[in-house]
């Protein structure tokens, strides 16, 4: 999960690492409201997950009160590639002598922690990475051992980080590795890290992607739901407990993990199709999650045809059976489904559905002829 | 022969008592698999359908001489599982958890590699490992697969894996080993490790590999396929109509920027020298032709 920026803030305080005082703003009373008790100048910063929100006018400095309500008034409600600004960020105005960059993820292919401190920071660090990779001081962290302040004192050396910043910057990479691995985030990035005029290191933006396996050990998470930016049936699938991406093709997709959902989307795609969405019900699914499956796809108007691609592993074929069994009987669905049922206990599983094949419900042997035949349900090859 | 499993190795499965250790452990050893012992602590002294429970592996690597462990314990409690195999002495773990934080994997692959260097993990969240006839530990369905070689798969899908044993299985051509090694962030083994034993062991001639989007594993993979493998690679990568930026269910299944497309992974692997497939059935054919011809 993605946090919004006001929300990495939040998170990182929670384990410490310094940011400006501000508050967030629904309204544009609100906002002034915010300025008031932030105290002036201020910086009015659309809360949208996406980059590039400066050059889209998403971020205004505002010197006075009226210059607040005429900001969030242009801010709110305005479009940044895609992305409706519903709330802004107020927060105080830093002096800023210096930009630097921050972050911790996770180096997959070296398995091990990744620390990278620049100070070329405040601009797309991907830029600097392509252009001038020498700019970028790089730590591999293993977990077993974490990172020392001696340690993160050399990586901000090796920067290049301004003598005056180092001791801080140090100091604060040691609190932003906790919220990384305590705080059980994917991704915990700060751009820009800054030097004030006055002598003090803080986090000026707050990029934190957190790991959805851990919301078990996070209930202080539950915050966060809620604010996701998805669509009515993103949602709806989510309370269900499934994996479903919405795309804009006339094939409903169900498969059981997403090896396989990425699969047939290909295949449907191969033979002339296109899908409409991307919905892996996961291992084990029994009967309520197909018929939950079904249900979410079915509030797609876009949908001519529903292909559902099974093979069994950890999921039973009859559970499945029975699910789609369920679904029929439940959901008043207006698109017939393509089946194909393979894997752990598909014997029994079309045994289930024997009685309930119709030209609603087609039982095809192979993925590729399931395909082929979804495809030419949903009217046929583009 | 086979990589990794065979009809010697002995099976601990931790999670016995709970209802998927319960039906894949049974499974595994209705299909031959040497289920010797289950563990879940708290639990000692009982046992399931005839199988002993013990309270940790090591009791039952002492009273069983278990080598090998399939883990089928939640989320939360399966980094302390496979650490208990490990510090027992078990030399391969198999765990098909899926839903691990990404920071408790990094920590206990480090941790393995670190205080127990002669342990291989394979997964988490992954189906498994089976040698036809011979072993099958994890969640694949044993009657899809077909004994006598001479095909290896490697897969990081856990469904996909089954297709593609499925697709050759049709066809009259055997496996040597099938392994899932799963799509999570941090794999415990990785396809450079499969690659090399099937390379390594004699009964398998080709192999088939299945990738999927994210990562580099696969371009990784060609690169060690160009320079170390004489056998035929026939591969197939998923993904290649998934948009960019979204997590497609594994957490390891993530476009970013211009990396870890499937066109990228297919280029990489097509100039190593691999048959490049556009779909699991292509893949399967393709396979079936290459073994055909080697007689």
């Amino acid at each position: 999960m993605d946090l919004y920026e006001y929300q990495g803030k939040q998170y990182f305080a929670r384990f410490g690492i310094p940011t400006s005082p501000g508050g967030v703003a629904d309204t544009v009373d609100e906002a002034v409201a915010q300025a008031d008790v932030a105290g002036y100048p201020v910086v009015v910063k659309a809360q949208v997950k996406v980059g590039g929100r400066g050059k889209a006018g998403g971020i205004q400095l505002a010197a006075d009160a009226d210059e607040v309500r005429r900001h969030a008034e242009t801010i709110l409600g305005m479009d940044i590639k895609g992305h409706v600004v519903h709330r802004v960020w107020i927060e105080r105005s830093s002096d800023i002598a210096r930009e630097y960059y921050a972050s911790f993820t996770l180096d997959r292919s070296a398995k091990k922690h990744l620390c990278m401190v620049s100070a070329k920071g405040g601009v797309d660090i991907e830029e600097v990475a392509a252009t001038d990779p020498g700019a970028i001081a790089r730590l591999h962290i293993d977990p077993v051992d974490g990172l020392d302040e001696a340690t993160a004192a050399s990586l901000v050396a090796e920067a290049g980080l301004d003598e005056e910043a180092r001791e801080q910057a140090a100091q604060l990479l040691v609190l932003l590795y906790a919220c990384y691995v305590e705080g059980d985030c994917d991704l915990a990035e700060i751009n820009p890290l800054i030097l004030t005029t006055d002598g003090r290191v803080h986090a000026l933006d707050a990029k934190v992607t957190l790991d959805d396996n851990a919301t078990f050990r996070h209930p202080e998470w539950a915050e966060f739901a809620g604010t996701e930016t998805l669509d009515d049936r993103e949602l709806l699938a989510k309370e269900k407990g499934l994996n479903y991406i919405g795309l804009s093709g006339s094939v409903g997709i169900i498969a059981n993990g997403a090896g396989l959902a990425m699969s047939t989307l290909d295949v449907v795609n191969q033979v002339g199709g296109t899908a409409a969405n991307f919905l892996d019900i996961g291992g084990g699914a029994n009967a309520d999650v197909m018929a939950a499956a079904l249900e979410v796809i079915n509030t797609d108007e876009a949908v001519r045809s529903i292909f559902v691609n099974i093979f069994g592993g950890i999921t039973r074929c009859d559970e499945v059976a029975k699910g789609i069994v369920e679904a029929l009987e439940r959901v008043d669905l207006r698109s017939p489904i393509v089946l194909r049922l393979d894997g752990t206990n598909a014997p029994e599983g079309r045994q289930i559905l024997a009685g309930h094949v119709s030209d609603r419900l087609v039982v095809e042997e192979t993925m590729l002829g399931a395909a082929r035949r979804a495809v030419t349900l949903a009217g046929g090859a583009k | 022969m086979s990589i990794f499993v065979d009809e010697k190795t002995r099976v601990v499965v931790q999670g016995l008592t709970g209802s998927q250790g319960r039906f894949h452990g049974l499974r595994n050893r209705d299909y031959g698999t040497q289920v010797v012992a289950g563990v879940t602590p708290g639990k000692g002294g009982t046992d399931v359908d005839g199988t002993p429970v013990f309270d940790s592996c090591a009791e039952a690597v002492a009273a069983t001489g278990a080598d090998a462990s399939f883990v089928v314990v939640p989320p939360k409690g399966a980094p302390e599982a496979i650490i208990d195999a490990a510090a027992a002495g078990i030399s391969f773990i198999v765990c098909i958890t899926e839903g691990i934080p990404a920071q408790d994997e990094a920590l206990f692959y480090n941790r393995l590699r670190r205080d127990f260097p002669d342990t291989r993990l394979l997964g988490p969240n992954c189906p498994g490992v089976i040698s036809p006839g011979k072993c099958n530990i994890g969640i694949t369905s044993g009657d899809i697969a077909l004994a006598g070689g001479p095909v290896g798969i490697v897969s990081r899908s856990g469904t996909l894996t089954y297709q593609a044993l499925h697709e050759l299985s049709q066809q009259g051509v055997g496996q040597t080993t099938c392994v899932g090694i799963g799509g999570d962030p941090v794999p415990g083994t990785n396809f450079i490790d499969c690659l090399a034993a099937f390379e390594a062991d004699p009964d398998t001639l080709a192999v088939m590999m299945i990738g999927e989007i994210g990562g580099a594993e696969e371009e990784r993979a060609a690169q060690f396929i160009a320079e170390h493998l004489s056998k035929p690679v026939v591969a197939y990568v998923a993904g290649v109509t998934a948009p960019a930026g979204r997590k497609m269910g594994h957490a390891g299944a993530i476009i970013s920027g211009s990396q870890g497309t499937a066109q990228a992974k297919m280029e990489a692997l097509a100039a190593a020298g691999v048959v490049v497939a556009n779909n699991p059935t292509e893949a399967g054919e393709r396979m079936v032709e290459i073994v055909r011809k080697l007689g």
